[in-house]
């Protein structure tokens, strides 16, 4: 793994940090209430705020995400390097447009 | 000669980093399919209600409890990798690896009693 890409990672695991704790708390929260869509969908519609929360998420976790891949790719497939590179910039891209694609499920009114 | 060269592997902290490894994985091939159960919103709240009615199954739920195991670990891993690359070393990495092992334990046995 090169330097730029330690550093994408190490700081998108930063930004992710908090982010996580938020969700488990929520994923808490909602299976206590027995979770149904109308509950989801009631706290998500129409907020800025969690459309802000989940798009940061997504694009962070999206990032994070493939340069995982690629390391793993790297270290544990016989795909040679730039073959393993092209893997993780696809799944970062599926990954982000379904990840994005989602969040407006959710928050669009 | 082998034995030697494998004998790292039964130290506490490489099952954590092969720990963080997994779960990252399983985590990262669980993402695209919870980005797609979530989008059938997009085509009206009926669509996700009968997706979430289908995860009441137990089976669903244990997945679920695996998958909250998963998440907590690869976290809590994380920000030991993060605080060892960040700040001055710290003695007992073993043990607060086996500690962040024991609290997603914890959190996902917490989210067990919730469901069931």
């Amino acid at each position: 793994m090169n330097v730029r890409l330690y550093v994408w990672q190490r700081a998108t695991a930063a930004v992710m940090a908090p982010l996580v704790v938020v969700h488990i708390a929520i994923i808490f929260y909602a299976s206590r209430q027995g979770m149904s869509a109308a509950d989801v969908l009631a706290r998500t519609r129409g907020s800025i705020a969690w459309a802000a929360f989940y798009a940061l998420f997504v694009l962070a976790v999206s990032i994070h995400a493939s340069i995982g891949v690629r390391n793993i790719l790297t270290e544990w497939s016989p795909l040679p390097e730039r073959r393993a590179d092209a893997c993780a910039v696809f799944f970062g891209l599926v990954l982000a447009a379904l990840g994005l694609r989602a969040v407006a499920a959710v928050v669009l009114p | 000669m082998i034995g030697r060269e494998l004998k790292h592997r039964r130290s506490a902290l490489w099952l954590a980093a092969i720990l963080h490894r997994i779960s990252g994985l399983a985590l990262a091939i669980f993402l695209p399919f919870h980005f797609l159960a979530l989008g059938l919103a997009i085509n009206g709240e009926a669509r996700l209600e009968n997706f979430l009615r289908w995860t009441d199954q137990p089976l669903v739920k244990v997945a679920e409890i695996g998958l909250v195991f998963l998440f907590t670990t690869h976290l809590l891993g994380g920000l030991r990798i993060l605080v060892i690359e960040n700040f001055a070393w710290r003695e007992g990495q073993k043990q607060l690896a086996t500690l962040a092992a024991a609290l997603s334990a914890i959190v996902a046995f917490a989210f067990l009693v919730r469901v069931f």
